[in-house]
Parts: C-alpha cells; sequence; structure tokens
C-alpha cells in the first residue's frame, strides 16, 4: 500500500475453488440446522420423486399415446392423405435449412441440435415407414443448408420469398385443391386436428396479429381522431372481453349477421377470434415499447430531414420492437395455450383430442398419461419460443451497451 | 468568418413569441444571421435559448412572428418543414444517436432515406466525416460502445453528412466530461473555420471568445444584449449581463 510499485501493478481477479468436499461444506452443511434442512429436502425429494418415477416407468399405460399417436398428431385427417402432411413438413425443414445456410453466418451448435432431434426420435419405437419420415426431416433441412451455403449471397434472398410462399403453399398442400377426387382431394378443415391445429391456429395467430397489432398501436397515437377512436375502440373492446366469449360470438353471433348461404369455416372463425384477441394485447405491448423510447429519438431523426413515417420505420419501431421481445414472446406463448379453447368451436386441438381419446371405453383410467403427455408437449414448444426468442434478443445485442 | 463573400442574411427571425401553455417562453425574439457567421448564445437556464434554436428547425412550433431560413419562410406547410430541416443540422446535448444503428448507419441513414444516395457514395461521405472528426476506426461498433466525446463527434459527422449550410448545436458540450469537452470544441472549431453558418448555445466562453463571431445573452426570453465577443467581455452595457458574466467566469 505504501510502495509505488505495488499500486500501479495490475492483479487478477481473486478466485474461488473448493474441492467437492468444501463445497458441500460450505452450501449445505456449514451449521447444525443447515445440516438438518439438508437431511430434510433430502428426504422429501425422494418421497416424491420415487413414486412418480416408478409410476412413469412402471404402472403408467402409455400405450395410450402411442396406439393413439396419429389422432395427437394430426386429429381425424384422413389416414390415407397422411403424406401430404409430412410434404407440407419436409418443404418447412427445406426452408428452414435454407435459411439457416445463408442468414446464420457462423457455425451453429444450436443448429446441429436441431438436426439431431429427429434422429433421436427416430431411435423410439415407432413403425420403420414413419422412421425414415422422421429422419427425412434432417435430410430435407441439410440439403437446404447445403444448398443455400454454396451461395449465400443469392440465396438469402431466396429464403425470404421460400418463406412467403411457404404458407401459402404449405397450407394449400394440406387442404387439397382437386375437390373431392384425384391426387389432391380436399380435406374438409373441420377433420384437421391434434397437434397440427394447434400449431396452425398459433403460427397464423401470431403472423396475422403482429402487423394488425403494430398497425393498431401506431393508430392509437394518430394525431387523426378518427383513427385513433376506431383503434382505441377497437382495443378497450377486444381487451374487455375474455376469449372464450369471443370465440362463442364467432360461434353463434357470426351467422346471424352474414347471409344464410355464406357459411364461414370454424377453423377461419377460431383463427379470426384468435387474431382479433392477440392483435389488442399486442398493440397495447408495441405502444409501451413506442413509450420507451426517448424523445430525443424523434427529434434526431425529424431534424436530419427523415420524414414520420421514415422515423417511425427506421428509428422507432426497430428499437420498440426490440424492447418488448420478452413481452410479445409471453403473449405468443399465450396463444399457443389459448388456442385450446377452440373446443367450443367443435375444434379438436391436441387437448381435444385427449379428451376425445379418454372418452373411449378402451382407455378408461388414463387421464394422467394423456394430460401428462398433452403437458409436455406444450411445455416443449413453450420452451422451444421461449429459447428461440432469449437467442433473438443476444443476436440483436439488447441489454448490450 | 469575418470574410463574408455574401452579406445576406441565411436566418432571419423577426418577433417570434413561443408560449409552454401559460408560461411565455420567447418574448420577440429578432436576430438575423448571415451565411458564414458564428452566432453564440448564452444565458441562464431557463431563458429559452435552447427553445429559439429548436424553433428555427421546428423542433418547437412558434406561434407568431416570422422565422425565414434560406429564403424558405417556416409555416405549418410539411414540405417547408422539411426544405429547411434538408438545410440545417443540430446537434444535441444529449447526442441522440441512434443506439441500434453502427456509427457508420447513423451517419448514412439520412443521406440514403432523405437525398435517395447510392449506398456507396454514403458510405464514402460518412468515411470522410469520421476522417474529418477524428474516428474512422469506430465506424463498425455501435454508439454505446463510444466515450461521451466520440459520440458526439459522430453526431456531428451525422449532421454534417446531410450537406447542409446552417448547422445548430444545443449545449453540445454540456453532458461531456471535462477531458471530452476539448475534442469536440476542436471539431466545432475546425468547422466554424471552414465556413459553416453555425448557431452555438453553450457557456463554453472560451470557445466563444476564439470563434463566434456574434454573441447573444438570453435572460426571462429576451435578447438582453448582443455584439462581438470582445464588446460582451470587456464592456457588458446591461447590469443582467455583467452580473451573469461575473457568476459563470469565477470559476
Amino acid at each position: 500500500m505504501t510502495t509505488t510499485t505495488a499500486k500501479s501493478k495490475v492483479l487478477p481477479p481473486p478466485t474461488e475453488r473448493y474441492s467437492l468436499l468444501g463445497w458441500l461444506h460450505k452450501n449445505l452443511f456449514s451449521t447444525w440446522y443447515n445440516a438438518l434442512l439438508t437431511l430434510f429436502a433430502a428426504w422429501l425429494t425422494y418421497a416424491m420423486l420415487k413414486p412418480t418415477l416408478t409410476w412413469i416407468f412402471g404402472e403408467a399405460r402409455w400405450d395410450v399415446i402411442s396406439a393413439n399417436l396419429k389422432l395427437f398428431m394430426i386429429g381425424r385427417y384422413p389416414i390415407e392423405q397422411e403424406w401430404r402432411v409430412w410434404a407440407a413438413l419436409f418443404l418447412l425443414t427445406w426452408v428452414i435449412g435454407l435459411s439457416w445456410g445463408s442468414w446464420v453466418k457462423k457455425f451453429e451448435l444450436s443448429g446441429l441440435v436441431l438436426l439431431l432431434i429427429p434422429v433421436f426420435m427416430a431411435l423410439l419405437p415407432f413403425s420403420m415407414d414413419d422412421r425414415l419420415k422422421i429422419l427425412g426431416l434432417s435430410v430435407f433441412s441439410l440439403i437446404g443448408y447445403v444448398i443455400a451455403k454454396s451461395q449465400p449471397a443469392t440465396f438469402s434472398k431466396v429464403s425470404i420469398f421460400a418463406w412467403l410462399l411457404y404458407f401459402p403453399v404449405g397450407l394449400l398442400i394440406i387442404r387439397g385443391l382437386t375437390g373431392d377426387e384425384g391426387f389432391f382431394p380436399v380435406v374438409d378443415t373441420q377433420l384437421w386436428g391434434g397437434l397440427m391445429l394447434t400449431v396452425l391456429l398459433s403460427v397464423l395467430g401470431i403472423m396475422f396479429s403482429f402487423p394488425i397489432g403494430v398497425s393498431l398501436a401506431l393508430g392509437r397515437q394518430s394525431k387523426l381522431p378518427i383513427i385513433s377512436w376506431i383503434s382505441i375502440g377497437f382495443i378497450e373492446t377486444i381487451r374487455g372481453v375474455p376469449l372464450i366469449t369471443i370465440l362463442f360470438m364467432m360461434d353463434l353471433m357470426l351467422p346471424l349477421f352474414l347471409p344464410s348461404e355464406i357459411r364461414i369455416e370454424s377453423i377461419i372463425r377460431a383463427l379470426v377470434g384468435i387474431t382479433f384477441f392477440s392483435a389488442a394485447y399486442m398493440a397495447e405491448n408495441v405502444r409501451g415499447g413506442l413509450q420507451s423510447i426517448p424523445r430525443g429519438q424523434h427529434e434526431a431523426s425529424h431534424a436530419l430531414g427523415l420524414s414520420g413515417f421514415q422515423t417511425m420505420a427506421f428509428i422507432i419501431m426497430p428499437q420498440a420492437l426490440r424492447a418488448v421481445i420478452p413481452i410479445l414472446v409471453s403473449q405468443f406463448i399465450g396463444l399457443l395455450k389459448d388456442t385450446t379453447l377452440v373446443m367450443i368451436l367443435s375444434l379438436f386441438d391436441i387437448l381435444g383430442i385427449g379428451k376425445a381419446v379418454l372418452g373411449n371405453p378402451d382407455y378408461i383410467g388414463t387421464s394422467r398419461e394423456v394430460y401428462l403427455f398433452i403437458a409436455a408437449v406444450f411445455w416443449i414448444l413453450s420452451y422451444g419460443m421461449s429459447y428461440a426468442s432469449q437467442r433473438l434478443e443476444t443476436a440483436l445485442g439488447l441489454g448490450e451497451r | 468568418m469575418s470574410e463574408n463573400n455574401n452579406n445576406d442574411p441565411i436566418i432571419v427571425c423577426q418577433d417570434v413569441h413561443k408560449w409552454y401553455g401559460q408560461f411565455h417562453a420567447l418574448r420577440g425574439i429578432d436576430m438575423e444571421v448571415r451565411k458564414g457567421e458564428v452566432i453564440v448564445i448564452f444565458g441562464p437556464s431557463g431563458s429559452g435559448k435552447s427553445t429559439f434554436i429548436r424553433t428555427i428547425n421546428r423542433l418547437e412550433e412558434h406561434q407568431s412572428g416570422q422565422i425565414v431560413v434560406d429564403s424558405i419562410e417556416l409555416t405549418h406547410d410539411v414540405r417547408n418543414i422539411e426544405a429547411i430541416r434538408k438545410e440545417t443540422g443540430m446537434v444535441f446535448q444529449q447526442f441522440n444517436l441512434f443506439p441500434h444503428l453502427t456509427v457508420l448507419q447513423n451517419i448514412t441513414l439520412a443521406p440514403l432515406q432523405v437525398h435517395k444516395w447510392k449506398k456507396e457514395k454514403a458510405e464514402e461521405i460518412a468515411m470522410q466525416l469520421l476522417e474529418r472528426v477524428g474516428i474512422p476506426e469506430q465506424a463498425e461498433k455501435f454508439p454505446g460502445q463510444l466515450s461521451g466525446g466520440q459520440q458526439q463527434r459522430v453526431a456531428i459527422a451525422r449532421a454534417l453528412a446531410m450537406q447542409l449550410k446552417i448547422m445548430l448545436f444545443d449545449e453540445p458540450t454540456s453532458a461531456l466530461d471535462p477531458e471530452m469537452i476539448k475534442e469536440v470544441l476542436d471539431v466545432m472549431t475546425e468547422l466554424a473555420e471552414s465556413g459553416m453558418t453555425m448557431l452555438v448555445v453553450t457557456h463554453e466562453m472560451g470557445f466563444a471568445r476564439s470563434v463566434a463571431d456574434r454573441m447573444f445573452f438570453f435572460d426571462e426570453g429576451q435578447i438582453v444584449e448582443s455584439g462581438s465577443p470582445e464588446d460582451i467581455y470587456n464592456n457588458p452595457q446591461e447590469d443582467r449581463t455583467k452580473l451573469f458574466l461575473s457568476q459563470i467566469l469565477q470559476h
């Protein structure tokens, strides 16, 4: 402290090292009551885990899942047309591979992990045919990846078009084209179900509610009174009503307003209800983001001569949306789970299929297995979205500075 | 600076008034600025000096009086406002860089969008400007990774990229550490010597004395006194000016 040489020395930060015993002592057995608590917690964990694990690996009748897997996945979609769902999936993985290869610059471990998931799934006791199809998912994405890697610059634009085209094309493949006969017979949307329906409603709901929500958020701040009144009216009306009520309205009231020869398919009515509901919440979340941007950003942009629209598009909106990514993802996860309410429109999403399966006398007493399976599916989807958003936040450098 | 090849006023303000609710913030400001002049505006806080220079590019709206910039009158007409904003640049106390864009993107955004320049041209000019303000090596960084002084120099380069005629500085060094004030003032001095018309709200009296052509002392929304730096420093006429100068020059 007193010498000048010591003062200028750059020191490394102090490191803490523990042996396993040291760690145990410090964290679990530092005092006699901590030791007691540790032992108690260990006993409690054992007491709870043991019956759960014995049930999962011993007593549970998982055949209810494996026997009805097709129902859980695609509902009552005709089994002889099942290949079309696979075709849409292959196309999807190909587009994902394509954009991965052209957009992601450095080698990504998470890409490899995603690629390996189907490989591990193929190890599960499926039929040989299904195993090949599952492996096909990896193969198609790999093909897309390799193609894109050969010329990343051109394919980064191609990927955008591929995504824009994918949704109409994919839906067309699943829905069909050629009336009741032929190669691509139309499959009534009433027959779509299971996980396919859940994912479809969520993805399309997110896709449509996003632009509507952003427009409503901007509309609410508009200086033109008519636009802001309409936006406020829409947002407050929809937010003031539970989703289940909106879906009921769609089911019961809409036919009253429309001429009797127009019949809108349930899936469309459900989608419109979900989209409106999500858009109203989205609008408020985005508005929160817009308000978090300091006035100085508007001023600097205007002072540079950028118009109101350019300021919004290049300065305010990118920052506002970045700021609300975590909230938006929460909302999307909520939307995913809310799609289970389409049951009241007599659509069979994965939960509806679960209930239907339980109604089968062969599977009486298997509700634990069924609901646990459905919960696991929802958890995987929700956690996947959450994880993807965390990656997105890191990639966009949110929170760094 | 003094050798103006053109004596036409580029900014003319006549009897400019501005109210915030009941508060009378600007009480009849008259000012004429000639091309290439460097004007320093100073005064106590709340005196309306910032409000005044912000009315010139319509970040604040004046309620009566007339403001003409480069023969364009500032009215409610959006085209006039945009035309004036293309000719004036502003540097803020809080820098107001766009945090989601790199330094280079900060500078090229407006030229690309407003002037519709080609990307190569905009980036070339941006790099020249970064050389000029002395930080070309920071081009690919984000504003959050720079020091305050560097950020303010980027803000100056960003404004200059619009190839403008008038620069407005709203307390450009007030949010900076003493060490960084100098690097920003050096850039501003160089800019003044290059013949740019500048209106600077600042309390940097050394800068004012060496660079300003004229100084205006604002208090309570009015111009109390104006004149050359010599007049203001050595021979202030008004008691209010004397008092204020004695307070800020003590330190």
